[in-house]
């Protein structure tokens, strides 16, 4: 029998999973984190590709909670095998193209993996009952710890006492006294659990740190699938909706448009794959066009590109045209009115 | 002692730090590696991810909008 009992942590980065594994330690439990990286992750990015989230804290807020409870954190790159979760979960989508409960499922088995693999005992996530609409419900987190294989060694402290006993309880490594009640959609107990234990900088309460629950990325992701007529994706793909402004003048291709020097910068880092174009005459966004354009359709997209210039008002506009063999060409086009875009196009 | 290179240009966080988790898995106490990358979260991520893991940031570059973290690997792992 070891010393002390060792547990892995979900962390992703928000309050509840910050005093989970807090509540657990303050037990004597060797807590360890992991963070699992789907590539639909809010977390870090938008840092990286707005000017205007300068004003947030730089820091990957998992990686940050680690420090702050002064555990090792281990980033699992889930990327390839999510896709399935993503592409066909067992239990539908919520609101949007959010699996969530399959999500919580392989991830928490995912964690099971790990723990096997690293003679650890048992599991530990914030999960609330009432949270959240479909993950965190009284019916579905049962089904979670089974459907896991996690059973009785996934333990949710802050809930635990609505819950049966898990296993950490019955063998006396964690006091079930000392564990939570918390329940509902209601963020007070936890405010309250975290001021106790002098907690005062803190993410957003749990959730919006996928995009797939964001309406608008969902609407993308499914414009694509439905383009391309296969439910697939690539890592880029999932990162290029992320970006930029899309617009969808035709079936064959979208453009999508940088907003911004921080979002011009990361595309640069894919143009070689896209024909691209960008205004010479006048500052302005970089714009891939996604997809397979006809020659016909070229005219319409540096239209539009000239349209999100600063030369939207000139008469002309010159659009630097490369295709993706690096040919470059210079087009003179008259900027598309903003009324003559119809607003289905965008994305 | 190894000294290692990682390409992480034109990933966005946290991918530069898994892959230098990745790397230094690898690699012994001591050893070196040197991360490129070009997303500006990692000059706070792979230090941060450092500190936790008991490695040494022995020095950060920036070159345009390349930056050059260089890790020394430690021995808690």
């Amino acid at each position: 029998m070891p010393d002390s009992r060792k547990a892995v942590a979900l962390i992703s980065g928000g309050l509840d999973s910050l005093l989970a594994a807090r509540v657990v330690m303050d037990q004597g439990i060797h807590v360890e984190g992991i963070n699992f990286f789907t590539g639909f992750c809010v977390e870090g990015h938008t840092h990286a590709l707005r000017n205007r989230e300068r004003a947030r804290p730089k820091r990957n807020n998992a990686l940050w909670v680690a420090e702050q409870l002064g555990i090792k954190l281990h980033i699992a790159d889930i990327i390839e095998e999510y896709k399935n979760v993503v592409l066909n979960p067992k239990h539908g989508y919520g609101a949007n193209l959010n699996p969530c409960l399959d999500c919580k499922i392989f991830m928490v088995n995912k964690a099971l993996e790990w723990m096997e693999a690293n003679g650890f005992d048992f599991i530990v996530t914030g999960e609330v009952i009432g949270q959240r609409p479909m993950s965190q419900r009284k019916d579905t987190m049962p089904v979670v710890a089974r459907e896991s294989g996690a059973h009785e060694r996934l333990v949710r402290p802050l809930c635990a006492k609505n819950l049966p006993a898990s296993l950490p309880e019955q063998e006396g490594w964690l006091e079930r006294s000392r564990l939570h009640a918390f329940s509902g959609r209601s963020r007070k107990p936890q405010m309250a659990l975290a001021a106790h234990y002098g907690i005062e900088d803190y993410a957003q309460p749990a959730g919006g740190c996928c995009f797939l629950t964001d309406r608008q990325y969902s609407v993308k992701l499914a414009d694509l699938w439905n383009t391309r007529g296969k439910r697939e994706y690539d890592l880029d793909d999932i990162m290029l909706l992320k970006v930029g402004r899309h617009l969808r003048p035709r079936a064959n291709f979208k453009l999508i448009i940088g907003r911004e020097e921080g979002e011009n910068r990361f595309m640069e880092g894919y143009r070689k794959r896209f024909v691209h174009m960008i205004p010479t005459s006048h500052s302005g966004p970089l714009v891939l066009l996604d997809g397979n354009p006809d020659p016909g359709d070229i005219d319409l997209a540096a239209r539009l590109t000239a349209r999100f210039s600063q030369g939207r008002d000139a008469e002309q506009v010159a659009i630097q045209v490369t295709e993706r063999n690096g040919g470059t060409r210079t087009l003179a086009v008259t900027p598309m009115p903003a009324d003559q875009i119809p607003a289905d196009w965008y994305l | 002692m190894n000294n290692g290179t990682v390409d992480a240009r034109h990933l966005l966080c946290p991918l530069p730090v898994i892959r230098t988790q990745d790397a230094i898995a690898a690699l012994c106490p001591g050893d070196s590696v040197r991360v490129l990358c070009t997303d500006p979260g990692a000059i706070h991520d792979i230090p941060a991810w450092c500190r936790i893991h008991g490695h040494e940031v022995c020095d950060i570059s920036k070159h345009d909008y390349e930056i050059v973290i260089t890790v020394r690997v430690g021995t808690t792992e």
